[in-house]
């Protein structure tokens, strides 16, 4: 999570609701390398009674964001898509985690 | 009752009103063709997995209904990819169900082992990996609904072969998959979009494969009468708006009249309905209708804005935005709009050499949509006799031209042809092809033999390449680097081995009449047409070009 260069990009985070099976995290990735989209970070765990979980992006904000946003819509196993700013807390709470 | 996963799938097949299935057995999807032996549904055997996407391809884009294809585990399922990406980019329902090794082996690296679920993920609209029998009666209602609802596309089911084995009780079958209503348009948004078209001076519609899709033609067709809009259509919207209809302007980008490309040049306002700004189509975007402003329609939410921002985004169904707004477009006067129209239309028109020439690519094209039954399917290949088609051929009602749009894919048109005439046995349908495309999967002439199908493949053979031959003369300084067969195949024996009647026009005393023949025949049937080499298709737009910088068909009676 430490930004080391210089020129720090707007960062997004996205709070996806998603169905809890095995596939989920490809199409979900896939959306992104598919279209040389960096995921800067990803947290993932089941919620309630583990039939669906949350997954947690942190990605550039980036004029394809938007769409890409649209996209992860679209997945059938996506059901709700939230959009923080960076300042959410999710991912810095864990930068200890990451310190090198 | 005790039924075992592939009888549950057969059943559901049944229950959703599937009547035919393409495909090719192999070791992981034995217990479904073990099903499927007691069903009523016909199992048409292709030679090959591409061939049997494409044949459900066929099937699904003539009828508009979702259509499905088996494969087995590995090379089987690999062999399908194309064809499955093919339908993704063309917006085609179709649900293909693949053999999988039995789940204790998936990892093992086992025989015929491969990840379908991974490769199919960016080529599909959803896919599955069934893990227990009980899952399939959900999964498989809802692979239909998926393929079927808002835009339409392909969805993958893979069943490991110890769950179309394991049994389990059902005493009460789910509901076939239907299809989602989709959600109704924006009423602002359509307020602002009769507003804009009402206050327009040059307004042109841009409209491709989702008017097709969302069965809009006719409004398409009354809101722009009664407004005085030309349309001008994408590939994959040919036949929307039939070709000989006066405000129709033909397909725009690539390889358009040069009249329609100058035409939207000058448009104030682009109506995009049911399209997505593909490159064929727009060419360099940032000059594309650079004066007008764009009204974009469609279902899919992502592809507003995704190439081009529109001053108006509609999101929903383009019948239902239209159909909502058809009352409250005005009737304007347009007249000096129209009349710019016809003068670019009469000082650039489409020039299209050798009419009256039945073994030259339009004469050709002209020759069979003469001799061709009224309600004839055409399918075509991919490459110049399919952009001399899309020019050329009098379209005349939606799902007539099934064609390779997005993808590209030669080894297309024939197994599309088959499949077409499997959905439609009592219609003519006819293939063009190249003799590049037409080897890509040229096995399936077999398949076509077998079934009786009534396709009518119409090769226009010179021996190359041709669009890239072309592109190499216009663009690469004419060095042709792997773009000429050395090799020149027999078609007609070729096919005449495969148990197909054949006819070799460059041989024929009279090629008119013996085109004619051979279309009229009932019966599958291969007729080699022998066209220059050098033939090119034109006008053409450099890739990367704006639409306005054509290269070539230009109208040589009015210069000197």
């Amino acid at each position: 999570m430490s930004i080391t260069t210089n020129h720090v990009k707007e960062k997004s985070v996205l709070e996806l609701t998603v169905n809890n099976h095995p596939g989920v995290m490809s199409h979900v990735c896939g959306l992104f390398s598919r279209r040389a989209f960096n995921v800067e970070g990803i947290l993932c765990m089941p919620i309630g009674d583990g039939q669906r979980s949350r997954i947690w992006l942190l990605v550039n904000e980036d004029e394809r964001l938007e769409n890409m946003v649209k996209q992860l819509d679209k997945l059938e196993d996506v059901l709700e898509i939230c959009r923080h700013g960076a300042d959410h807390q999710i991912f810095s709470q864990l930068e200890e985690y990451f310190r090198v | 009752m005790q039924f075992s996963g592939a009888e549950i799938i057969v059943k559901l097949l049944e229950r959703q009103g599937i009547t035919q299935i393409s495909g090719i057995p192999g070791g992981a999807n034995l217990p479904l063709y073990d099903a499927l032996k007691l069903s009523s549904i016909k199992h048409i055997l292709a030679r090959h997995e591409q061939g049997a996407g494409f044949i459900a391809q066929g099937m699904a884009r003539a009828s508009g209904r979702t259509s499905v294809c088996f494969a087995t585990s590995g090379p089987g399922a690999t062999n399908l990819l194309t064809a499955i990406a093919d339908a993704r980019l063309d917006s085609v329902p179709m649900v293909a169900i693949t053999g999988q090794v039995p789940l204790p082996m998936i990892g093992t690296d086992a025989f015929q082992e491969i990840d379908t679920y991974g490769l199919t993920l960016p080529i599909t609209k959803h896919n599955y990996l069934t893990r227990s029998v009980e899952e399939l009666l959900r999964v498989i209602p809802a692979a239909f609904r998926v393929a079927a609802s808002g835009r339409p596309g392909p969805v993958v089911v893979d069943v490991p072969k110890d769950v179309q084995l394991r049994k389990m009780e059902v005493t009460k079958w789910p509901e076939p998959g239907g299809t989602d209503e989709s959600p109704e348009p924006d009423p602002d948004a359509i307020d602002q979009m009769i507003q804009i078209i009402n206050e327009a001076k040059r307004p042109m519609f841009y409209i491709g494969g989702g008017i097709i899709n969302a069965g809009a033609a006719q409004t398409i067709r009354r809101i722009a009468e009664k407004a005085s809009i030309p349309t001008t259509s994408t590939l994959m919207g040919l036949g929307a708006v039939p070709s000989n209809h006066p405000l129709f302007l033909g397909m725009l980008g690539m390889h358009a009249a040069r009249y329609t490309n100058m035409a939207l040049d000058e448009c104030d306002l682009l109506i995009a309905a049911g399209v997505r700004f593909d490159d064929r189509a727009t060419g360099k975007v940032a000059q594309f209708c650079s004066h007008a402003r764009i009204i974009h329609i469609d279902i899919d939410p992502s592809e507003l804005g995704k190439i081009k921002m529109p001053f108006v985004g509609v999101e929903g169904d383009v019948a239902k935005a239209l159909a909502a707004a058809e009352s409250r477009i005005e009737k304007v006067d347009r007249s000096a709009w129209l009349n710019r129209i016809c003068e670019l239309k009469a000082a650039y028109p489409l020039v299209m050499p050798g009419l009256d020439d039945p073994l030259s690519p339009y004469g050709l094209v002209l020759e069979a949509a003469a001799a061709a039954e009224q309600d004839a399917i055409i399918t075509t290949d991919v490459g110049q006799h399919q952009m001399w088609v899309a020019q050329s051929f009098p379209f005349a009602y939606p799902r007539q031209l099934l064609t390779s749009g997005g993808l590209g894919t030669m080894g297309f048109g024939m197994p599309a042809a088959i499949g077409a005439a499997l959905a439609y046995p009592n219609r003519q349908i006819i293939c063009f092809s190249g003799d590049g495309s037409l080897l890509m999967n040229i096995q399936e002439l077999a398949t076509a033999a077998e079934e009786r199908t009534n396709i009518k493949v119409i090769v226009m053979n010179n021996n190359h390449l041709g669009l890239v031959r072309q592109q190499q003369e216009l663009f690469y300084g004419s060095r042709f680097s792997a773009s000429r067969f050395h090799a020149e195949p027999d078609f007609p024996a070729i096919a005449r081995g495969f148990g197909i009647e054949a006819v070799d026009l460059g041989q024929a005393d009279d090629p008119k009449k013996a085109l004619k023949h051979a279309i009229e025949q009932r019966g599958p049937c291969l007729i080699n047409v022998p066209i220059p080499a050098e033939d090119k298709v034109f006008p053409m737009v450099p890739p990367g070009a704006a639409n306005r910088d054509m290269i070539g068909g230009e109208n040589h009676v009015d210069n000197d």
